[in-house]
């Protein structure tokens, strides 16, 4: 195996969509968590579904199945927490998946210019060919303005 | 009374009053101090003066109040959410808003309130101030400012200057309405 292979060679997370896998880079996965309550309140982004608690954090669920499949996700089985690095902050997202997710390691091919942006990179596992998923390009885009808001998105604050 | 120990100096957890006030089927929270008046819907009959801005459904009523005039924002609406009876209004203080609510909850105190997650990006950003949690519960802590912003509120003042404000002249019609 050459230099330039084991660089490609990176620990990824297979989880499975209804028929089809994915992969993510496994520095990007927290955790899987059993199924839990979603809370839901109102708001204007169409892709998160609700909120999780976990250990005391509340995470947005991401159902990216439709997007990637074409199919919503009925049997949601565990929740992948994964975790996604923007500017300073580091935002947690639940993905419902729908089977055991398998930590692997495996030689990595870049995503070509005629990849969908949510593909980052292409692997070959059990003689699949399974998407490394771009996490920036499936999730809403967190706001980066500077309103007061934006200034409260530290990961907690106390009440005044 | 505060106690202070000065040795162990321990994280000190201040706790914010809120209500928990229902609208439509949701519950959400608001800081009991930016709440000055809780007033029923009936107290306002004949009060209330016909508001018309094509562009901002939610605020049909407005409260004369001095040279100013309180708009009241039907708070299913703003979150869009469906149309209920709503029984109260929550005047705002140091606002100019006032919101249509159907019960108030109950009120309680909140320790901690979590930013909300970065993944929400459109107008919610401006709804909440945050979200806390109560009895294993995920609350939206609303924003006070959240629900007219000065755009609005000029607007609606240009609409429904003093002198254009129609007087509601068939309170129940009115409330029937809100």
């Amino acid at each position: 195996m050459s230099w330039m292979d084991q660089a490609d060679t990176r620990s990824c997370v297979l989880l499975r969509l209804g028929e089809r896998r994915f992969a993510l880079a496994a520095e990007q996965v927290a955790e899987l968590a059993a199924p839990s309550r979603v809370f839901r309140f109102a708001h204007r982004t169409p892709e998160i579904d609700g909120v999780i608690l976990r250990r005391g954090r509340v995470v947005p669920v991401c159902d990216v199945a439709e997007r990637l499949t074409g199919k919503r996700l009925f049997s949601r089985r565990f929740y992948l927490i994964a975790a996604r690095k923007h500017g300073q902050t580091m935002d947690w997202i639940a993905i419902p998946v729908s089977g055991q997710c398998e930590l692997i390691r495996a030689d990595l091919t870049s995503a070509g210019e005629s990849d969908s942006p949510h593909v980052a990179g292409w692997l070959s596992h059990g003689g699949e060919v399974i998407e490394l998923l771009n996490l920036n390009a499936l999730m809403p885009n967190p706001h980066t303005d500077s309103t007061p808001a934006a200034v409260e998105a530290s990961p907690e604050v106390h009440a005044q | 009374m505060r106690t202070r120990t000065p040795e162990h100096k321990t994280a000190s957890v201040r706790a914010e009053q809120i209500i928990l006030f229902r609208a439509s089927s949701e519950v959400f929270a608001i800081s009991s101090g930016a709440v000055q008046e809780v007033r029923s819907v009936d107290s306002l009959a004949g009060a209330p003066v016909g508001v018309s801005e094509p562009g901002l459904k939610k605020v049909q009523h407005a409260i004369r109040r001095g040279d100013k005039n309180i708009y009241v924002v039907n708070t299913a609406m703003h979150f869009g959410l469906p149309p209920s009876p709503v029984a109260l209004i929550f005047v705002l203080r140091k606002s100019r808003v006032a919101l249509l609510v159907n019960a108030i909850e109950k009120m309680t105190s909140m320790t901690r309130l979590q930013a909300l997650p970065g993944a929400f990006c459109n107008q919610e950003r401006s709804w909440y101030r945050g979200l806390t949690v109560l009895d294993q519960n995920v609350i939206p802590v609303v924003d006070p400012a959240g629900f007219l912003s000065k755009d609005e509120l000029f607007l609606l003042d240009a609409a429904n200057g003093s002198g254009n404000l129609t007087e509601a002249r068939d309170a129940a019609g009115a409330e029937a309405t809100i």
